[in-house]
């Protein structure tokens, strides 16, 4: 790994009392600011031991937030995957004026607070929104209901693919499709069997990333959902009402469910970028 | 097209004729009217600065850009009319553009597999054929391989190998060994026109090399800020350069102004007799630093002072002075010319001065 | 994506020409029309029409009104405290995120990697996990909380309370920001210095820290950024009091759930302003730090 590779001997040897200083205060600082809260979800999830635990995440209201995450995340991820390849190859291959405005507005979600990009939605399919009265004519749910939940997952996520996958294709040029051309490909050929190989890491990482926050989405969804348990309740939400109901072990269990959604994220982010570190953008590389 | 050498009787023609094409990006005008053949199985060099065009002008004969104007025929052939992929050419870019995610095998069997069905050969064929061509380019255990494994000479005839998978009817290279150390590039050089005589095809070599252009090719196409400046046999541009930007720009040029009146040239103070095609009037007076003639102070030649010498190599670098200006004179040949030494004055006779009218811009 | 063959004025014969809009640079890679009309389909329903309710919503109330529920007590406090200890809380983010860069790419030690990993932790656990969790760790009755109670001090429930929540998510974009900047760092920028005769402490502050000055203030705004909006870290941990701990993403639901909509985008246009606001300043303060560096 690169990074270790750059480590100076030179501030190995010289000061060690600093260096073990200062390796002592951050190992500190994750541990109480990071670690600590990961400890104790588990702590509290098992706080009444293993048969609560199991008996909670049984339990169907659990199970059909389960089930409703997934869902979610099912329909919202693979739209923006799509989304996320069609705009880095408009971006990285071709060029046109407007470019810096379109890469803002796909930046956007991470400047607004997702409690705003759920809010939207409201606004526009709430019972006072735009299109309220329509879709109550037509007795069309999109608040208070799956759409809804998903509209708002797509807000909040649909740049996390299309961000990895933008500075790499940049990166790689278009020689190989020119060259795949003269070699007699038709541009479907070319994207499948040229382009999307070479991005094939980068899409991964991005589809990770986008999936673990899809999932994990708690402050857009809130808005949109109207909590009712077993129905409307995605995972965090379920978190959110039992924890409300002082059912501890309830909420820390469906959380430590969350907590390892989050932990195999990162074994997997890792590990691509540890394995594939040539083939992710280049502020992935470590 | 087999890899034996060319049968003088075939009939197919590839002759490609280029008639006026221009080409600009936004306000830069890359190409100028520019008009051009190469006979059938040529091998023609486009050589010039970065910035003359020829690689655009590669790049309009592959199709990966269309001129604002202007006509390419190829084999008689409405060349323009055809999309990049139904052109046939085989071309081989400056870096290689191989499929990173793809064996050497499978970079070399590409052009093949994705014709439709009804043109592609067998899997067998394929492998037949990717097989001979890594024998041919010398690859010949490296089919399983990935580009990144390879050197930069061994990419190079990779990407030459999927180009001639196709039996392309004109192959295009863009300085193909512009990013090779000095060595690779002179083994390649031969080897490449070899191939080139072998395959019997119409070839376009893109280069900012004058050495490699007049080694390799049978014609050379001297360009400058996107205009054609002459066309013609390697020995014919050397020879005899159509401007001093030809001149200067195929090899070492010394220049000085000079004037021609009624049959006479004079320069630095020395008259003689000018050439045939000189022009009238101020002129200006080139000749190859390593061909000129060292005589003494009373007879014909430039007046000059010698003032340092230096053995290199095998050949011997004289600096003189001539008329306050200073000239790096060469001589081949381990020893000194007779009568040189450093402080002497001398005169320097250029053997074969080219006059071309001064420039006025 | 076929070819057209179009007769072309200029010349002779036919030209085979892809057809792009005259906005975007020729080019003969397909596909082009297909990949814009996805994008821009997608981002218009999913990104300009929704921000366009947001933006029309408020004028409802007229601009009167809209200045008038921006600047009720209620309001404004939540306004003040979420913008407030968001920029606390990015700026402390910096020397934390610094030391840790600091470590994790200077030195060699057994963990590092794990170390290294961990800090995407508060990015890929979900906010309301890390909300519980801190809540249960900072509550009166928990493990820290009660050491904090025993000195006086109340952590959860109040705007402490917040802030370490706001701290906990911020970290990891400080850290992120500067560890590639400090990896890249020209060793023999760093030699020069010493063979001139600079300590340790001097090169870190005048080789070092100015080399990083551009990532660390971007790092610090993203993580600003990011704590604005932050809610499922917080509302757990905040108490909610009005006036006192409400934040104001919480502020935007509790007016939706009263169907003062306007009120509610009111408050998110606002959000939305100040946070582009703030950007653009750090985005000139960067641009300045990055142009004196030029000269």
């Amino acid at each position: 790994m690169t990074a270790a590779a750059n480590v100076s001997t030179s501030s190995k040897a010289r000061l060690p009392g600093l260096a073990i200083l200062l390796v002592l205060a951050s190992v500190a600082v994750m541990g109480v600011l990071v670690l600590f809260p990961l400890f104790i979800v588990f702590k509290e999830a098992f706080a009444k031991g293993l048969p609560t635990y199991l008996a909670a995440i049984r339990e169907p209201d659990a199970l059909a937030a389960i089930r409703l995450t997934l869902l979610v995340a099912a329909i919202a991820v693979p739209l923006n995957a799509v989304f996320g390849v069609a705009a880095a190859w408009c971006i990285a291959k071709f060029e046109f004026r407007g470019k810096s405005f379109l890469l803002t507005l796909i930046d956007l979600p991470f400047s607004i607070s997702p409690v705003v990009s759920g809010l939207v939605w409201v606004l526009l399919f709430g019972a006072q929104g735009w299109f309220g009265t329509w879709l109550i004519e037509h007795d069309v749910k999109i608040i208070f209901a799956t759409t809804g939940l998903v509209l708002a997952t797509i807000l909040v996520t649909f740049p996390f693919v299309a961000r990895e996958l933008i500075p790499l294709m940049q990166d790689q040029g278009s020689d190989e499709e020119a060259a795949a051309l003269t070699l007699g490909a038709g541009g479907f050929t070319t994207f499948w069997k040229i382009t999307i190989p070479n991005i094939k890491w980068a899409l991964l990482y991005g589809v990770l990333l986008c999936n673990a926050r899809a999932m994990g989405e708690f402050g857009a969804v809130s808005v949109v959902s109207g909590h009712i348990r077993g129905l409307t309740t995605t995972l965090p939400l379920h978190v959110e009402v039992l924890y409300n109901d002082y059912d501890f072990v309830g909420a820390f269990a469906a959380a430590s469910l969350l907590a390892s959604l989050g932990l195999v994220t990162l074994v997997l982010k890792t590990a691509l970028e540890w394995r594939h570190s040539g083939e992710l953008s280049a502020s992935r590389r470590h | 097209m087999n890899f034996q050498p060319h049968d003088d009787t075939e009939v197919t023609d590839q002759s490609l004729e280029i008639s006026g094409v221009s080409k600009s990006f936004g306000r830069f005008p890359a190409l100028k009217d520019v008009s051009l053949q190469a006979k059938d199985k040529e091998f023609l060099a486009l050589l010039g600065p970065s910035g003359s065009g020829k690689t655009t002008l590669l790049r309009v004969l592959a199709g990966l850009e269309q001129p604002d104007a202007g006509e390419v025929r190829f084999a008689g052939e409405d060349f323009l009319a055809l999309p990049v992929r139904r052109r046939r050419v085989g071309m081989v870019f400056q870096h290689y553009a191989l499929f990173r995610h793809m064996t050497v095998a499978q970079n070399i069997a590409f052009g093949l597999s994705v014709r439709p069905r009804s043109e592609r050969p067998s899997k067998s064929e394929i492998a037949d054929r990717v097989a001979d061509l890594l024998k041919l380019v010398q690859l010949d255990d490296l089919g399983k391989r990935f580009p990144a494994q390879l050197s930069g000479g061994q990419r190079q005839r990779v990407a030459l190998a999927r180009a001639l998978a196709i039996e392309p009817r004109m192959l295009l290279l863009d300085e193909p060994f512009g990013a090779l150390d000095a060595q690779v590039r002179r083994e390649l050089r031969r080897w490449l026109r070899d191939l080139h005589d072998r395959a019997g095809v119409t070839t376009v070599f893109v280069t900012h090399d004058q050495e490699e252009a007049l080694d390799l090719a049978d014609r050379v196409a001297i360009m400058r800020d996107g205009e054609l400046i002459q066309l013609g046999t390697p020995n014919e541009v050397y020879e005899n350069p159509a401007d001093p930007f030809v001149y200067d720009f195929l090899g070492a040029a010394c220049r000085m102004p000079g004037v021609v009146e009624g049959g006479r040239l004079t320069v630095a103070g020395w008259e003689s007799k000018a050439p045939k095609t000189a022009p009238q009037g101020p002129v200006e007076v080139f000749f190859r630093p390593d061909e000129v003639a060292f005589g003494p102070i009373d007879g014909p030649g430039l007046a000059a002072e010698v003032r340092a010498v230096a053995q290199r190599g095998p050949d011997v670098r004289i600096e003189c002075v001539i008329e306050g200006e200073i000239f790096e004179l060469e001589a081949h040949g381990p020893t000194l010319p007779n009568g040189v030494a450093p402080g002497l004055p001398l005169r320097v006779k250029p053997l074969r001065p080219r006059v071309y009218p001064l420039a006025t811009a | 994506m076929s070819d057209q063959i179009l007769p072309n004025p200029s010349v002779g014969g036919a030209v085979a020409r892809r057809r792009l809009p005259r906005w975007v640079e020729p080019s003969i890679l397909p596909g082009f029309p297909l990949a814009m009309g996805i994008t821009l389909a997608y981002l218009g329903l999913i990104v300009i029409l929704p921000l366009t309710a947001l933006a029309i919503r408020p004028l409802e109330l007229g601009l009167s009104g809209i200045w008038q529920a921006l600047t009720e007590d209620r309001v404004a406090a939540a306004l003040k405290l979420s913008f407030g200890l968001s920029a606390i809380a990015a700026l402390v983010n910096a020397p934390l995120g610094l030391l840790l860069a600091w470590t994790l790419t200077r030195y060699e030690f057994p963990g590092r990697r794990i170390l290294d990993a961990l800090v995407d932790l508060p990015f890929a656990l979900p906010t309301a996990v890390a909300g519980i969790a801190l809540t249960t760790i900072y509550a009166p009755n928990g493990p820290l909380g009660e050491l904090f109670a025993k000195v006086g001090i109340k952590t959860a429930y109040s705007p402490l309370g917040i802030f370490i929540a706001l701290l906990f998510i911020g970290l990891p974009f400080v850290v992120r920001a500067i560890q590639p900047v400090l990896q890249d760092i020209d060793r023999e920028v760093e030699e020069a210095a010493q063979t001139l005769g600079a300590n340790s402490l001097q090169r870190a502050v005048f080789v070092v820290l100015p080399a990083i000055a551009p990532s660390l203030i971007s790092g610090v705004s993203l993580a600003f950024a990011r704590a604005v909006g932050e809610y499922g870290s917080v509302v757990f941990i905040a108490g909610n009091m009005p006036m006192k701990t409400e934040i104001a993403p919480l502020l935007i639901v509790i007016k939706l759930e009263q169907y003062d909509y306007a009120g509610a985008a009111a408050v998110g246009l606002a959000m939305v302003g100040i946070s582009f606001g703030a950007l653009i300043v750090i985005n000139a303060v960067q641009i300045f730090l990055a142009g004196r560096g030029r000269r």
